[in-house]
């Protein structure tokens, strides 16, 4: 008998065991002290799962963060000051953001930092970064509580850290400009809901599901999935006996792809759609089996198609990053730009010097910014929130995202 | 109930991929008594194997041609990392405490993911794997059969039976049993027990590669991470079934499948229990029914009764 709970302790160790070796980082670009050359040195953070199967979206908002400090040293954004960046890979763990948040907080040198991907993981990160006064900018979170509070939902709203800025609209933007999309312009009527339980996923799906039923939209049944499993097939069949002439999907496009592609393969000829979590290449490129028709919606005007973005794509590809910069480039290129700008304002109220309490100050600054970015105006109102609420709507057409309708959601 | 039918094909699928790889955990855990925790990551090594072996293949090869090969690709990587790290990893600490290769497969384990993701090109998201082109067997109105199923549900009981076979009837196979019975005894009646080892590990190495085809052709893609989750499920099959019994492997692997997926599509058809379905719930009663049948029989479905062991 002791051999039998050997094995079961052995399994649980190695399920530990596996989450732990998730904390490791890579990429640590130290931020050297002060006054090096005569100037001063200010890091900016990025934290972004860098590894593992986001790491397509993390390689992104990395180098583009990366190209916005590039070109401000380069023009001399701020005199007397030199950006650099510190990038850490979370791996979309919780556990390992809260862990970078506190290394980078530990950092003096760091005034701002950009990230993350995931709802689920700036969770962890903002009271870290709260109680040090320090500023986090993310591209990519989406999820209203993180900067409206818990009772969004109950239209309480309640900033909980000051420190928290996105560049990203919400899912309650994001959610029912779908759901009016799929009922009004698709003319889909019977929807099945999916989500994968996390933080994201769950709530874009909640919000969609309110919105599709206020419109008179029928829900015909829902499922969840679990994040990095692959066999979807008994849900896939669910979906085809309930009749459904759609499915939505709250989540992220590794197990996104393989659903639809399930999905498809029962025989059901039915749309999947989802938010920008699905946006990428590889939810197509991933499975082989036909993804057209299949929607998503994401933040913002197709970054190829804006004037102000066109320079900036002209700049990523002259660097000559590895990695293309994905959904949340721009994004992450004008989160970068807001803290630079923030920055730059803190230095010329302070006779061309940065102050003692330089955190505390880039935060009050960070408010304050309005440039005109690569997705747009840039600015943010009284929660941290974007101010731009533009979104776009994508459809799968001969295994590419083609985009089919770009609006400014009011309400 | 109406898809009952399909649940039960989907269920037995997904099993017989299970049983596939925790061949490999039952027969290395029978003859040396290691749990290889590494055998998710060679269960990977030979998707990637086979997915390397088809693009060398020149485009436009029939996949009836191009399967035997990319098995054949496949089982050569994973044979090879798999005989590599018996003896490289596991030889030198045969006769250290328990824990330590243990821990030393957990270490491998991760190695093997890093190196993946580090040389194999392009795999850090998921790659692309050929699919079988063509529409789902339709058998009944209810029921249909994917290509990938019809695939996996055929060659897994030809394994079974090319693996009895060897083990019950073959010179090697017999000192195999030997040896898992008393080690040392086998060694005095001239069995070479080295041998022995390393052939158990590269025979679950080899299934676990033709899993990997047949995974990869059914999914349409493979990752680096992708052994994981499935070397747990698979560990767990081999639990279930009795670990240590090459069937009982099979069978737990099946039983799994199906609690599995009838989970997904039942559970919250019952009155009350309309929370506790679904999806996110089927992990969660795939343990609740291993731990039932460790409760009533703690040597597992098909396990033997190994006094000397316990």
């Amino acid at each position: 008998m002791r051999h039998r709970s050997l094995l079961i302790l052995t399994s649980v160790l190695t399920t530990g065991a596996l989450t732990l070796t998730a904390c490791g980082s890579r990429d640590e670009g130290k931020g050297s002290g002060d006054n090096a050359g005569g100037t001063t040195t200010v890091v900016i953070g990025v934290d972004a799962p860098l590894t593992g199967s986001l790491s397509a979206l993390g390689q992104g908002i990395k180098n583009s963060v990366d190209l916005a400090v590039q070109t401000a040293n380069k023009n001399k954004e701020v005199p007397g000051v030199t950006f650099k960046i510190e990038a850490l890979d979370d791996q979309a763990v919780p556990a390992s953001g809260q862990a970078n948040a506190t290394k980078l907080v530990g950092n003096k040198d760091v005034l701002g930092v950009v990230g993350p991907l995931n709802s689920g993981v700036s969770q962890q990160m903002q009271g870290v970064f709260s109680s040090a006064n320090l500023a986090q900018v993310s591209p990519a979170n989406t999820n209203p509580s993180l900067s409206q509070g818990d009772n969004w939902g109950k239209g309480e709203f309640k900033r909980p850290f000051k420190t928290y800025f996105r560049t990203a609209a919400t899912d309650v933007v994001q959610g029912k400009f779908a759901a009016q999309y799929l009922f009004k312009d698709a003319g889909k009527k019977k929807v099945y809901v999916v989500d994968d339980k996390q933080t994201y996923g769950a709530g874009l799906a909640a919000i969609f599901t309110d919105e599709f039923k206020r419109l008179g939209g029928q829900v015909v049944g829902t499922d969840h999935v679990t994040v990095k499993e692959t066999d979807f097939s008994s849900t896939a069949d669910k979906v085809k006996s309930s009749g459904a002439d759609s499915v939505y999907f709250g989540g992220q496009y590794p197990e996104g792809g393989l659903l639809s592609d399930q999905i498809k393969k029962t025989g059901a000829k039915v749309p999947v759609m989802g938010g920008d979590g699905i946006y990428d290449p590889a939810f197509i490129s991933a499975s082989a089996e036909a993804n057209d028709g299949d929607l998503a919606t994401s933040i913002g005007y197709p970054v190829e198609k804006l004037d102000t973005a066109k320079k900036f794509i002209e700049n990523y590809k002259a660097a000559g990053y590895k990695d293309p910069y994905a959904a949340y480039g721009g994004y992450s290129y004008d989160a970068g730009w807001a803290i630079i700008q923030a920055v730059k304002a803190v230095v010329a109220a302070n006779n061309g010097k940065l102050p003692e309490d330089a955190r505390a100050k880039v935060t009050e600054a960070l408010g304050k910014v309005s440039f005109d970015g690569v997705t747009g105006k840039v600015s943010f109102d009284e929660f941290g929130d974007t101010t731009n609420k533009q979104l776009t709507v994508y459809k799968v057409e001969g295994g590419k995202w083609i985009d089919v309708k770009s609006d400014t959601f009011n309400q | 109930m109406h898809e009952l039918p399909q649940q039960l094909a989907n269920g037995l699928a997904l099993g017989a991929l299970y049983g596939l790889i925790a061949i490999g955990y039952t027969m290395v855990y029978g003859i040396v008594q290691l749990i290889n925790f590494a055998h998710g990551e060679i269960f990977m090594i030979g998707g990637f194997g086979a997915l390397t072996t088809y693009t060398a293949l020149p485009s436009g090869t029939s996949l009836l041609v191009a399967i035997p090969l990319m098995i054949l690709g496949g089982a050569i990587a994973s044979v090879a990392v798999a005989t590599a790290a018996e003896r490289f990893a596991y030889r030198p600490l045969r006769g250290a405490p328990r824990l330590a290769p243990l821990i030393t497969a957990i270490g491998l384990s991760i190695a093997l993911q890093q190196l993946v993701w580090q040389f194999y090109p392009d795999a850090k998201k998921a790659v692309s794997f050929p699919e079988f082109k063509g529409e789902a067997f339709q058998i009944t109105d209810g029921l249909q059969i994917q290509r990938a199923d019809a695939f996996i549900l055929a060659l897994a009981p030809l394994c079974m039976l090319a693996l009895g076979l060897f083990v019950s009837k073959s010179r090697s196979g017999r000192a195999m049993q030997a040896t898992a019975q008393d080690p040392d005894t086998a060694k005095l009646m001239g069995i070479n027990t080295d041998r022995i080892i390393v052939m158990a590990f590269a025979i679950g190495a080899a299934f676990a590669a033709v899993a990997a085809v047949a995974y990869g052709l059914d999914k349409g893609q493979i990752n680096f991470e992708m052994g994981f989750i499935l070397g747990l499920k698979a560990f767990t099959a081999a639990v279930l079934g009795g670990i240590g019994n090459i069937y009982g492997a099979m069978v737990g692997g099946v039983v799994l499948g199906i609690a599995e997926s009838l989970s997904i599509a039942y559970i919250e058809d019952i009155p009350g229990m309309q929370q506790l379905g679904g999806g996110a719930w089927s992990n969660v009663w795939a343990f609740v029914l291993l731990i039932l049948v460790l409760l009533v029989r703690p040597q597992g479905l098909l396990g033997e009764r190994v006094a000397d062991r316990a």
